[in-house]
C-alpha cells in the first residue's frame, strides 16, 4: 500500500487553500452503468481543448451495471499526468461510497455531494478540513426533465455545469463540445444545456465561484492528441498492413481488435464493399494463437491481442511458432494476476511469463510501449521484427496505457515506410536456386531464407514442432537438434540491438538511477522533476524491449546504485536484469507497486526513498 | 525417418492428368507407419484423388494435428508446403493459413484423437465458421502412438486389445458435422479406395468446409475380434449409402450409365456430383431426412458410408467477412496503409 505522503507532499498539501492554478486533481465516484463516462469525457476534453495538460484514470469494476466506479482527473500546467493518488474535489454521486472516498480527499480539499437525500454530517467529523459542496442534482434533474434515463444521464451533465462554475472552465469550449456532440439531435443539445445551466446556477448561488483550485486557458496541447493505447495500437496495425487478425474477447485486450476493426472497416473497404482484411473472432485464445500462426505462417502480417490468462492459454502455440519460425505478433494487455486476478485493474504482471512463454528452453522478443505514442509505433515495430527474426513478438502494455485516455502528442506517419518482410525467397529466386532448405543459415545472421506456401514447388517443406535439423527434416539426433536450438538462441538474442533501444537520460551529478519499463515512465519522470527541485539529480533509463540492448547493460554498469520501478510484486524486470545481464547483485535495487492502480510520483519516491534510508 | 524420399524411378507408361503428371507427382516421403495400417491406403487415396483433379502439387495446403493420421502429410504431396501442429488444433492454423491465402487447396488431416477429444471444439468451429478446408478425420477408435487407449470414437462394448470393454459413449464426428450445419459430410473406409477416391475430389472441390470421417483401422492396436473398427467388422458392417461420382468442370463428361434415382448436385467450381443410391431413397441434400437415416443405421449397428449429406455452396468464411479477391500476404501497400494524409486528419478527431 502506499506509504505516507513524504515531507514534500506535506508541504505542497499545506498551500491548497491558496490559489493553485492548473495544479490539482478531481476523482468521480459514480455507480457503473449510469452514463458518467460521457459526461467525465467531456470535463477532460473541455480542460484538455483549454490547452491544459490533463489524464485520466478510470478506475472501474468487472461489472455491467449496478458496482460503484470512479474517475480520475489530473490537471497539471506543467505536464505531469500520472496519476495522483490525492484529489482536492471529490464529486461524490454514490453513497455507497461516501466514507471511503472521503479517505482520499486531499487536506483543506471539497466534498462535492448530492443533497437531494440526507447526508448524514458525522461522515465528515474526522475531516474537519474538507468543505463540503452540497447541490441538489437529482432533484433539480427531477424538476426539469421527464423520463427516469434522461435525469440519471443529465445528471451527470449537471454535476459538469457544476465544475464549469467551480474551476472556471471555459463555457464558450464546453458549448463548443455540445454543438459538436449534438449536431444532429437538437433536442439532446437543448436537455445537455439546460442541465449544465442548472448545474453551473446552482454553484454560483451558493458557493464563492470559482474555487481557488482552477483552470486557466494555456498554449500546452495544440500539438496534442488523447487517445487510449488500445485505440492507438489498433491504428497502428493498420498502418503496419496487418491484414490477418484473429482474437478473443479478454478485458483489457477487447477494444484494441474494436480499434482495428473500426479503422479497417474506414481504411481497408474498397468501393465494391470488399475488405483487404480479415478479422476472425476465434472461440478462445488458444484458437486465436493457431489463426494468427497459421495466417503468419502462409505469408500475411498477423496479430492476436490478449491479456495474461489469454497468454497463459496460447502457450503451447508459443513454443511451436518459436521453434518453427514463424512472424507472428501478439498484444499483451497485462491486467492483474494471478489466475482471473482483478480484470480491470492494471499490473505489469506478465514481464516474465511473456518473454520466457511455452514449455522448453524459449525466449521472445518483447516491446514494451510506455504510452499510446509508443503503441501506435511499435505495433510496426512489432511486425517488422517478426518478420525479420521469424518469430513471435509481443508488444506488451497494459490495462492503463491500453483503456485510459492520455494526452501524447500527433501522430505522424512516415509515408517512405517499407515493411521489413523478411528473408522470403520469390519464384524466381527458387527457380534459380538447386535447393531450399528451410533452416539453413546460408549468410550467417542466424536467420534463415523462408518460402510461402503456393510459390514455387522447390519452396515446399514440412513445418513441425518436433525435433528437426538445418534442413527442416525430422530428427532426434542430439547433435543435429542442439545446432538447430543454439542458433534459435543466437537468432533471438541478435534482435538487441536492432529493435526500440532503451531511452537514457542522464543528469550531471546524478546520485542513483532508475531503470524502468512501460507505463510508469511518467511517474518515474515526476519523480525525478520533484528531486530535481531538491537539487538532487538522477539518471533515468527505460527499457523498451527484450532481449536487453547492450546500452542496457552498459547503464546499468555505469551506476553504483541503480534502483529497478516496476508495477508487479516479484521485481520481475529486476530479476530479468539480473538473470540476462552478467551485472552483480548488489547495485541494483528492486522497487515495485502492485496494488492494481497506475503508479504515481508519489509512490516512485517513497519508495525509493524508504530503500536509500 | 519420414522425411526419406521414394525413389523417384517411374515407369514411362504411367498416365499423365490435364496438367502433364503422373501419380507419382503426387506422392510424398516413405511412410513410417505400421505395414497394413490404414492410414496408408487413405494417403493413397488422397494421392489419386489430387493427381486426377489436376490440382498444381505446389498450390495445394497440407496440415495436421498430433498422432499417426497427423503424421501423414509427409507420404503425399512432397511438393506443397505441409505443417504439422500441436494436437488438436490444426483447424486453427488451417484457417489462419486460409485467412491469409484463400487461392490455395486446402487439405487438413486427422484422427479421432487429434479430432475428438482436445480438438473437438476446433474442429466444431472450424466447421461453424466454414473454412474452405477438406477436413479428414482419419478413424480408428484407438490411441496407436501412446500404444492402445480408447479414443472418444470408440464404441460401447467395443474391446481393446489388452481386453477392456469401452463403457464410454462415442462421439460420431459424421453425426455432430451434419447437426452443426456443415455442408459436405461422408464417410469412407481405408479398406475401399474406389468408394473414397472421388468422395475426397468431391471434397476438395466444395467450397467451404468438406468433411470427410474416413474408418482406417488400426493393425496394431485396433484390429482385433470384439473391436468394432477392425477391417473385418468393418467389412461385415459397411453399408455404402451413397456413391459418390465426381465429374470436374474441366474433364471430358465421359458418357456412363447413371441410375435413374442418382440425384446431381453442382459444386461451386461448375464440377458435378452426381450420387446414386444403391438401397434406394436416400437423399443426400435432406439433412433432416440424412439425420434420421443414419440414426436408423446407426441403431443397428451398421457403418453408413458415403457422402452423406452436401448443400450447394458458394459461401465460406471469407464471403462472410467481405474479403477482396486474392490474397491477404502481400497486396498493394497502397491498398493496405492510409498514409499520413489521412492520419492528420484522423488526428482532429482525438482533439
Amino acid at each position: 500500500m502506499n506509504a505516507p505522503p513524504t515531507a514534500a507532499a506535506g508541504a505542497r498539501a499545506a498551500d491548497r487553500r491558496t490559489s493553485r492554478v492548473n495544479d490539482f486533481a478531481i476523482k468521480i465516484a459514480t455507480v457503473n452503468g449510469t452514463g458518467s463516462a460521457s459526461a467525465n469525457g467531456m470535463l477532460m476534453q473541455a480542460i484538455f481543448r483549454m490547452g491544459v495538460p490533463i489524464s485520466g484514470k478510470n478506475v472501474f469494476p468487472s461489472n455491467i451495471q449496478g458496482l460503484p466506479t470512479w474517475y480520475e482527473i489530473r490537471v497539471n500546467g506543467d505536464g505531469h499526468t500520472a496519476r495522483t493518488p490525492i484529489f482536492d474535489i471529490f464529486i461524490a454521486m454514490n453513497p455507497q461510497t461516501y466514507a471511503k472516498d472521503l479517505e482520499t480527499v486531499a487536506e483543506n480539499g471539497w466534498f462535492l455531494y448530492d443533497s437531494t437525500w440526507p447526508f448524514d454530517p458525522e461522515l465528515l467529523s474526522g475531516r474537519p478540513d474538507v468543505t463540503p459542496l452540497g447541490i441538489p442534482l437529482a432533484k433539480l434533474c427531477q424538476e426539469n426533465f421527464k423520463g427516469s434515463r434522461t435525469r440519471i444521464l443529465l445528471k451527470n451533465i449537471a454535476y459538469v455545469g457544476a465544475l464549469v462554475a467551480l474551476l472556471d472552465l471555459d463555457m464558450e469550449v464546453v458549448e463548443g463540445m455540445l454543438n459538436e456532440k449534438f449536431a444532429k439531435k437538437a433536442h439532446l443539445l437543448e436537455a445537455n444545456r439546460v442541465a449544465l445551466k442548472l448545474g453551473g446556477d446552482y454553484a454560483r448561488e451558493h458557493f464563492a465561484c470559482p474555487l481557488p483550485i482552477r483552470v486557466e486557458s494555456l498554449d500546452k496541447t495544440s500539438d496534442h492528441i488523447m487517445i487510449d493505447g488500445n485505440t492507438a495500437a489498433g491504428l497502428g496495425c493498420v498502418f503496419a498492413g496487418a491484414t490477418v487478425a484473429a482474437w478473443y474477447p479478454i478485458t483489457p485486450s477487447t477494444s484494441l481488435v474494436d480499434g482495428f476493426t473500426k479503422f479497417a472497416e474506414r481504411y481497408r473497404t474498397n468501393e465494391d464493399g470488399t475488405r483487404n482484411v480479415i478479422i476472425m473472432q476465434a472461440e478462445d485464445e488458444l484458437s486465436a494463437a493457431g489463426m494468427t500462426i497459421g495466417a503468419g505462417w502462409a505469408g500475411a502480417r498477423s496479430f492476436t491481442s490478449t491479456s495474461g490468462a489469454g497468454i497463459s492459454l496460447m502457450n503451447e502455440f508459443l513454443g511451436l511458432a518459436y521453434y518453427a519460425e514463424i512472424p507472428s505478433v501478439f498484444f499483451n494487455i497485462m491486467r492483474t494476476g494471478p489466475s482471473t486476478g482483478m480484470p480491470t485493474r492494471t499490473q505489469q504482471g506478465d514481464i516474465f511469463s511473456t518473454a520466457y512463454a511455452s514449455h522448453g528452453d524459449t525466449a521472445h522478443i518483447c516491446i514494451y510501449p510506455a504510452d499510446p505514442g509508443e503503441c501506435f509505433t511499435m505495433s510496426a515495430d512489432a511486425f517488422d521484427l517478426a518478420e525479420r527474426y521469424q518469430t513471435p513478438v509481443f508488444v506488451v502494455s497494459d490495462l492503463d496505457i491500453g483503456m485510459n485516455d492520455w494526452m501524447v502528442p500527433r501522430f505522424s506517419w512516415d509515408d517512405d515506410y517499407v515493411p521489413d518482410r523478411g528473408k522470403v525467397l520469390s519464384a524466381d529466386e527458387l527457380e534459380t536456386m538447386e535447393a531450399f532448405y528451410r533452416y539453413l543459415d546460408v549468410d550467417g545472421d542466424e536467420i534463415p531464407y523462408r518460402t510461402l506456401p503456393g510459390v514455387h514447388p522447390k519452396g515446399a517443406y514440412f513445418t513441425r514442432g518436433s525435433g528437426h535439423d538445418k534442413y527442416g527434416r525430422y530428427t532426434e539426433d542430439s547433435v543435429l537438434y542442439q545446432e538447430v536450438v543454439d542458433r534459435l538462441k543466437r537468432k533471438v538474442n541478435s534482435s538487441g540491438t536492432t529493435s526500440p533501444q532503451p531511452i537514457i537520460e542522464r543528469q550531471e551529478g546524478a546520485q542513483f538511477s532508475i531503470v524502468t519499463i512501460g507505463g510508469c515512465d511518467r511517474a518515474v519522470r515526476e519523480a525525478i522533476a520533484h528531486w530535481n527541485e531538491e537539487g538532487v539529480a538522477v539518471d533515468f533509463m527505460r527499457v523498451r524491449a527484450f532481449p536487453f540492448s547492450p546500452a542496457v547493460e552498459e547503464f546499468l554498469r555505469e551506476h553504483d546504485d541503480n534502483y529497478i520501478v516496476e508495477q508487479n510484486r516479484d521485481g520481475q524486470l529486476h530479476r530479468m536484469l539480473l538473470l540476462e545481464t552478467d551485472i552483480e547483485k548488489k547495485p541494483i535495487t528492486s522497487v515495485t507497486s502492485y496494488n492494481g492502480l497506475p503508479l504515481s510520483a508519489h509512490h516512485v519516491r517513497s519508495g525509493i526513498e524508504r530503500k536509500r534510508a | 525417418m519420414s522425411y526419406i524420399k521414394k525413389p523417384v524411378a517411374r515407369h514411362p507408361a504411367l498416365p499423365k492428368n490435364a496438367i502433364g503428371l503422373t501419380v507419382r507427382d503426387y506422392e510424398g516421403s516413405l511412410s513410417t507407419l505400421c505395414a497394413g495400417c490404414g492410414h496408408d491406403s487413405t494417403t493413397a487415396a488422397i494421392v489419386q484423388a489430387f493427381w486426377s483433379l489436376g490440382i498444381e502439387p505446389h498450390t495445394a495446403v497440407k496440415l495436421s494435428g498430433i498422432g499417426c493420421s497427423s503424421k501423414t502429410p509427409t507420404y503425399f504431396l512432397g511438393e506443397a508446403h505441409g505443417f504439422n501442429s500441436v494436437h488438436g488444433r490444426m483447424p486453427s492454423v488451417a484457417t489462419g493459413a486460409n485467412a491469409a491465402n484463400q487461392d490455395l487447396t486446402y487439405i487438413g488431416i486427422s484422427g479421432d484423437g487429434d479430432s475428438l477429444s482436445i480438438g473437438l471444439g476446433q474442429f466444431c468451429h472450424a466447421i461453424r465458421r466454414n473454412v474452405n478446408l477438406a477436413y479428414i478425420c482419419e478413424n480408428n477408435g484407438v490411441y496407436g502412438l501412446t500404444k492402445g487407449q480408447f479414443s472418444a470414437s470408440a464404441d460401447v462394448g467395443s474391446k481393446s486389445k489388452k481386453g477392456e470393454t469401452n463403457e464410454a459413449r462415442p462421439i460420431d464426428p459424421v453425426m455432430l458435422a451434419i447437426t452443426l450445419g456443415a455442408t459436405f459430410v461422408a464417410r469412407g473406409f481405408s479398406g475401399d479406395k474406389g468408394q473414397l477416391v472421388p468422395i475426397l475430389e468431391a471434397a476438395l472441390r466444395h467450397k467451404g468446409f468438406a468433411f470427410v470421417d474416413v474408418i482406417s483401422p488400426c493393425v496394431a492396436f485396433n484390429d482385433h475380434k470384439g473391436s468394432t473398427k477392425s477391417y473385418m467388422y468393418t467389412r461385415e458392417n459397411y453399408t455404402q449409402v451413397t456413391e459418390a461420382d465426381l465429374v470436374p468442370l474441366r474433364r471430358e463428361i465421359i458418357a456412363k450409365q447413371v441410375a435413374h434415382e442418382a440425384t446431381t448436385v453442382k459444386l461451386h467450381d461448375g464440377s458435378v456430383v452426381t450420387l446414386r443410391c444403391p438401397e434406394g431413397d436416400y437423399d443426400a441434400t435432406d439433412r433432416g431426412a440424412a439425420f434420421k437415416h443414419l440414426s436408423e443405421l446407426k441403431e443397428r449397428g451398421e457403418v453408413a458410408t458415403g457422402l452423406l449429406y452436401v448443400e450447394e455452396s458458394d459461401s465460406d468464411m471469407h464471403s462472410m467477412n467481405r474479403t477482396a479477391p486474392g490474397d491477404l500476404v502481400a497486396p498493394d501497400w497502397d491498398l493496405l496503409c492510409p498514409g499520413n494524409d489521412r492520419l492528420q486528419s484522423l488526428m482532429a478527431e482525438f482533439r
